[in-house]
């Protein structure tokens, strides 16, 4: 602030009247008023508020005012300064809001524009699924086991109860590698990673094997000489085929929602014995052998669908394994991926899975 | 197996009111499970009646064809009682035969609409049928002739012709030989329902006195062996009606009165039986081993070379069968053979099955030997042949044989016996089974049991050929108790310890390869020398050497590949030819490199040794999991943000870069030169000095020869070992928050030292203050002269503790340009 007014002149404090500093201040009010931009207000607050305002100068004569004069001149120039500044700051931040507000509206895009400069990756079904599968036993406390898909033919077939003149092994036709003599098989099942780990591991054993199984298929729509099994083997004691079911129809349920379970017919696998087919509640028809007064596609009105095999592990396996059959039993399932996968999504050539379109992949996103 | 319903009902009382459907239930719960249900003459409506031929007048046409314009009475069925006049193309008919005719309005199987119509220059009102038009047999020699004492013309044809014959078939297990036969089926019916089983295999039959066809048994492939004898047979009778339609129910072709019968108690009891002609033999037979070269000229007129372990059936001729497995030419019935040799023998199953694969003749005998037929069979199976021939053939039994040690009591196996504890079933099956329910349920297949204690003995029916385990029994117990009845009972609570550390990180390197655009796809692994030869290999590449297939399923693809890359490359060319601009693609897969080792075979009485699991495992080829990549065409699409990206080598590297980082592995790059890669773009990439795989552009000829983009890139790492590199815990960083200060540098090198070193001298030389330094600009041209390169660098300097003072970066600075001058040669832009 200046000091005081040394060039008094005491003709020209008519600005201090007090008519006229009503005059300017509602000047300024008005022109604040009307202002409709910030450059314009700009203005306006140097022409009403600047050092050469009428209210300014005003104030700046205050001083040169006689003592007795000076409290009431003071109090009337503040006050209409007052007035003006806060009219000042409220146009201020109208407008302020006001241009915020048509800068976004001139900003706007078209946010239906692609995004997609970088192509999304995915992972197969046939992994999703498989660890989807796995999850289900590993939250129940099992382990995840694994073998080699070039394997021992004595692993494969043998340790299995499955002996050179079985007749269970022409059905699987298998692929042998040369020479014969070296009995070395492409795995015709995840079989051997169970006897694998009982070879390997102490009793009590709960692991589920997914896996790659080869058979001399000729490729089509529904078979391939490459598909995907995953077995289950508990052994413990006191292990029943009701812990069989059990255990199955939780899968059941877990894979394929509430009120799907399974249902066990007699059968024979060399490596189980008791032996049963599992057959799984239609999960279109959900059992009711119909849909929409039609029967019902996918189970061709049976209600069920064969879904695997399973039973108690043959103790004869037991024994080959180095487990005591005296002292533990166990059960043994499998069933194939790639056909659970087709039930879970409705694809109808198996040959999709396999010929690495990525629309496949990509259609199922990292998730099953 | 195909079975008429009303054949297995012969031998069981099935109440009166029970549906097919539940039989057929009933038989699935209990392991005989149901294919399908067929009626037949399904599909047959209308009127189809029994017509007698009146005139047959043969009229040639023009089309080179005589038919036949009949007039047939059909009684009242064509609501006039006047004669039909029907056009007929066969001819194994004369007037006066009774024949099978559809009447207009009527539907032959296959919705095939029946009407008056003009053909021929007739009007033809109706059809005479052959059994192929009512979908009765695969036969069209011509149209159904009835027998001359068929019921009158107009009567329904269905029930003259068996029409509505239910016909059952089953899947049978292959433990459940018995069940190939009516008997065995008829016996888990009764079973089943707990009714009566009237035993077909029940016959009387005459004592063996040697009056039969001598045979001697040198080998104990065979333990039985039954000949009788039929003199006086007719050759030309016809195989009785009956035996006709009921072979062709069960899929058997009827051929002669003698093989049909032979057939036709193969089905009832489950029994393969041969007839040979007497007059053909010659010496006694004598069931032996064959010699190495020997031959044999079979039913099927084919010459068989036969192994050392082929069982023969011989006489002073030579091999007259292979044993089990089909008969030989030369002793064959035939239109004259009047007097029969019926032979019903027991083989060993093992011994039929390898010569049936050696030959590759499975055959409806060799199927029933190879999995176990009753031994005390042939006998019974003789004598109901013998019945069959005389009363339908004529002639007479004329002497009876049975050799081996299963023809006597004395000699034979005893009745085999299998003890378990009383409540093992209740314990397996984990349901309460009472004692009196098991014993009941092993009584109802035929086993006698005796209790003692806590344990029991069964003894077993030898039809049962499948019961030699206690957990047999146990599978017994359960189908009869019923596999529905097992209750749903989680086992306790396992407690693993979850995935391993290297099943998590293969999962978190899917993730995180497809969170980088990759996608993952699943291939075959089958390759040939002409994929390794696209890929460029040269010859004595370690990859060529595959574990080769003995019976791979294309001769083009005869080895388990080595390498993801062929694989790969070939999908990414599907995609694009499928119209994809562009592919990023992984593949996680074992490959196998062979080891050149035997895999024992161990027995299975006991568990193999440490060492024998060792020698076991130890031949078993090296199959490491590796990671391949390919990424072809457009890697960035491209839009409205600018033009799309190709993929790169860089990107290639980046890839295994990254994956290091997300693991937390360092992974180190080099230059390499490697095929299919291009010789100037290829890196290799190592932990610590170790090498587990390669990235870059892939050579130009490999892309030419897969058909993919130009300057496709690939990748293909050793997986296993990247994982085995990941630290087990990862150290937690420790990072200043004071300010930073950043120096750029721009050095000028030779061309041919690489950023790395330049980079790795650069850090030496900044010390610990440095925190990071990344190129940012690389530029070749006139301003830095030839065979020069600018390389831009941007360094953070940061201090621990302190606001780093400018004199402290600038020194910091000129220490690193001055280290990296002294290793790389660089000068200061």
């Amino acid at each position: 602030m200046s000091g005081p007014n040394t060039d008094y002149d005491p003709v020209e404090v008519t600005p201090l009247k007090a008519e006229e500093v009503e005059a300017a201040r509602d000047a300024a009010l008005k022109a604040i008023d009307a202002a409709t931009s910030l450059e314009e207000l700009k203005q306006t607050r140097l022409d009403h508020a600047g050092d050469r305002s009428p209210l300014a100068l005003a104030n700046r004569e205050i001083g040169a005012l006689p003592p007795a004069a000076r409290k009431e001149a003071g109090q009337r120039v503040g006050k209409a300064r007052g007035a003006v500044n806060q009219a000042l700051a409220a146009r201020q931040k109208v407008l302020e809001a006001e241009h915020e507000a048509r800068m976004l509206v001139e900003e706007t895009v078209d946010v239906t524009l692609p995004t997609d400069r970088h192509p999304s990756g995915g992972r197969h079904p046939l992994t999703t699924g498989a660890e989807y599968i796995a999850d289900i036993f590993v939250a129940m406390g099992w382990e995840v086991a694994e073998g080699p898909l070039i394997e021992a033919e004595w692993l494969n077939f043998d340790a299995l109860n499955l002996g050179p003149d079985h007749p269970a092994r022409t059905m699987q036709d298998t692929f042998w590698t040369e020479p014969a003599e070296n009995h070395v098989v492409l795995r015709t099942h995840t079989s051997p990673v169970q006897a694998r780990t009982m070879l390997t591991r102490e009793a009590p054993i709960y692991v589920v094997c997914p896996g790659r199984v080869f058979r001399t298929d000729e490729y089509d729509a529904t078979h391939s000489p490459m598909f995907h099994q995953v077995e289950g083997l508990a052994i413990d004691e006191g292990i029943s085929m009701a812990n069989l079911k059990g255990t199955l129809d939780h899968f059941a349920t877990q894979m394929f929602g509430e009120g799907i379970v399974t249902r066990f017919r007699p059968s024979y696998f060399p490596f189980t014995e008791p032996s049963a087919e599992v057959d799984l509640t239609c999960f279109v028809c959900r059992g009711a052998q119909v849909v929409d007064g039609v029967t019902c596609r996918t189970c061709k009105g049976e209600g069920w669908i064969e879904w695997g095999g399973c039973g108690i592990v043959n103790p004869r396996v037991l024994v080959a394994c180095g487990v005591d059959p005296e002292k533990y039993s166990g059960f043994a399932f499998g069933m194939g991926i790639d056909r659970t996968l087709m039930f879970r999504t409705g694809l109808s050539d198996l040959r999709t899975l396999f010929e690495g379109d990525v629309r496949l992949t990509t259609a199922f996103g990292s998730e099953l | 197996m195909k079975a008429p319903l009303s054949w297995i009902k012969e031998y069981v009382d099935l109440p009166a009111d029970l549906g097919i459907e539940e039989i057929t239930d009933r038989l699935t719960a209990l392991g005989l499970k149901l294919e399908a249900i067929e009626t037949s003459g399904a599909g047959i409506e209308g009127p189809l009646v029994v017509g007698q031929v009146l005139t047959a007048e043969k009229e040639p046409q023009k089309n080179g064809k005589t038919i036949n314009w009949c007039t047939v009475d059909v009684g009242d069925a064509n609501g006039t009682g006047e004669p039909q006049g029907i056009v007929c193309g066969a001819h194994n008919f004369k007037p006066g035969d009774k024949v099978v005719v559809i009447l207009p309005g009527g539907v032959l199987p296959g919705n095939f609409q029946i009407s008056a119509r003009k053909t021929y220059g007739h009007m033809s009102a109706g059809m005479i049928c052959s059994a192929r038009e009512l979908g009765l047999g695969e036969e069209a020699d011509g149209i159904i002739v009835l027998p001359a004492d068929a019921p009158a013309p107009g009567t329904d044809a269905r029930e003259v012709l068996g029409l509505g014959e239910e016909i059952i078939e089953f899947e049978i297990n292959p433990d459940r030989a018995y069940a190939l036969s009516m008997r065995g089926i008829a016996r888990d019916a009764a079973l089943g329902f707990d009714v009566p089983f009237h035993d077909p295999a029940q016959v009387d039959y005459p004592v063996a006195d040697g009056s039969g066809y001598p045979v001697r048994l040198e080998d104990d492939g065979c333990d039985h062996f039954v000949t009788r004898v039929i003199t006086g047979f007719d050759p030309a009778a016809p195989t009785p009606e009956f035996i006709v339609k009921r072979l062709e129910a069960t899929g058997v072709r009827s051929i002669s009165l003698a093989v049909d019968v032979s057939n036709y108690v193969m089905m009832e009891l489950g029994q393969p039986t041969h007839c040979y002609d007497r007059a053909k033999l010659s010496g006694d037979i004598v069931v032996r081993r064959a010699n190495e070269g020997e031959k044999i000229t079979t039913l099927d007129d084919v010459v068989r070379v036969l192994s050392e372990e082929d069982l023969l059936i011989t006489d002073d001729s030579g091999p007259i069968g292979i044993a089990g497995v089909m008969g030989g030419a030369s002793t064959e019935i035939s239109e004259s053979t009047t007097d029969i040799v019926v032979e019903a023998a027991h083989f060993d199953p093992t011994t039929v099955f390898r010569s049936q694969k050696r030959h590759k003749l499975p055959s409806e005998a060799s199927k029933r030997f190879e999995r176990g037929v009753d031994p005390l069979l042939p006998p019974a199976a003789a004598q109901r042949v013998v019945e069959l021939l005389v009363e339908h053939g004529g002639g007479q039994a004329a002497g009876v044989s049975e050799v081996g040690p299963g023809a006597s009591l004395e000699t034979r196996e005893p009745f085999r016996t299998i003890t378990i504890p009383v409540d093992l079933p209740a314990r397996i099956i984990g349901l309460d089974i009472d004692e009196a329910t098991v014993v009941k349920s092993l009584e109802l297949i035929g086993a006698r049991v005796a209790v003692s204690g806590d344990s029991l003995t069964a003894t077993i029916p030898t039809y049962r050929v499948d019961l030699t385990d206690p957990y047999d029994l146990v599978e017994e117990v359960a189908r009869i108790v019923g596999y529905d009845k097992v209750p749903s009972v989680l086992p306790r609570r396992a407690t693993g310890g979850g995935l391993t550390r290297a099943q998590q990180l293969r999962r978190r390197i899917g993730r995180a390869l497809a969170g980088a655009g990759l996608v993952e796809v699943v291939d075959f692994p089958f390759v040939g020398d002409a994929d390794f030869t696209a890929l460029g290999l040269p010859s004595d590449d370690v990859r060529r050497r595959t574990v080769k297939l003995a019976n791979p399923l294309s001769s083009e693809e005869p080895g388990y590949t080595t390498t993801l890359l062929p694989g790969l490359l070939k999908v990414a060319a599907r995609n694009i030819s499928r119209g994809q601009d562009g592919v990023s693609l992984f593949e996680t897969a074992t490959v196998a490199f062979p080891v050149d080792q035997a895999a024992p075979i161990y027995g299975v009485d006991r568990r193999p040794t440490e060492q024998e699991m060792e020698k076991l495992l130890a031949a078993i080829p090296r199959q490491p999991l590796h990671l391949g990549v390919v990424l072809a065409g457009e890697r960035t699409r491209g839009g409205w943000w600018g033009a799309a990206e190709a993929a790169s080598w860089s990107d290639a590297i980046d890839v295994v870069r990254r994956l290091g980082a997300e693991l937390g592995v360092p992974v180190e790059v080099g230059s390499a030169s490697r095929a299919p890669w291009h010789p100037g773009r290829c890196a290799v990439v190592s932990v610590d000095g170790v090498e587990f795989g390669h990235a870059g552009e892939l050579h130009p000829n490999v892309c030419k020869a897969f058909g993919l983009p130009a300057r496709s890139a690939a990748v293909e790492i050793d997986l296993d070992f990247l994982i085995s590199r990941v630290p087990a815990t990862a150290a937690g960083p420790v990072f200043s928050t004071m300010p930073v200060a950043k120096e750029d540098v721009a050095l000028t090198v030779s061309v041919d030292v690489t950023v790395a070193a330049v980079e790795a001298a650069l850090r030496e030389g900044a010390g610990e203050l440095l925190e990071t330094v990344r190129l940012f600009d690389v530029y070749e041209g006139d301003q830095v002269g030839e065979g020069k390169k600018s390389l831009a660098f941007a360094l953070r300097f940061r201090a621990p503790d302190r606001t780093l003072k400018a004199e402290e970066t600038a020194a910091a600075r000129e220490a690193a340009v001055a280290k990296a001058a002294e290793l790389t040669g660089a000068t200061q832009r």
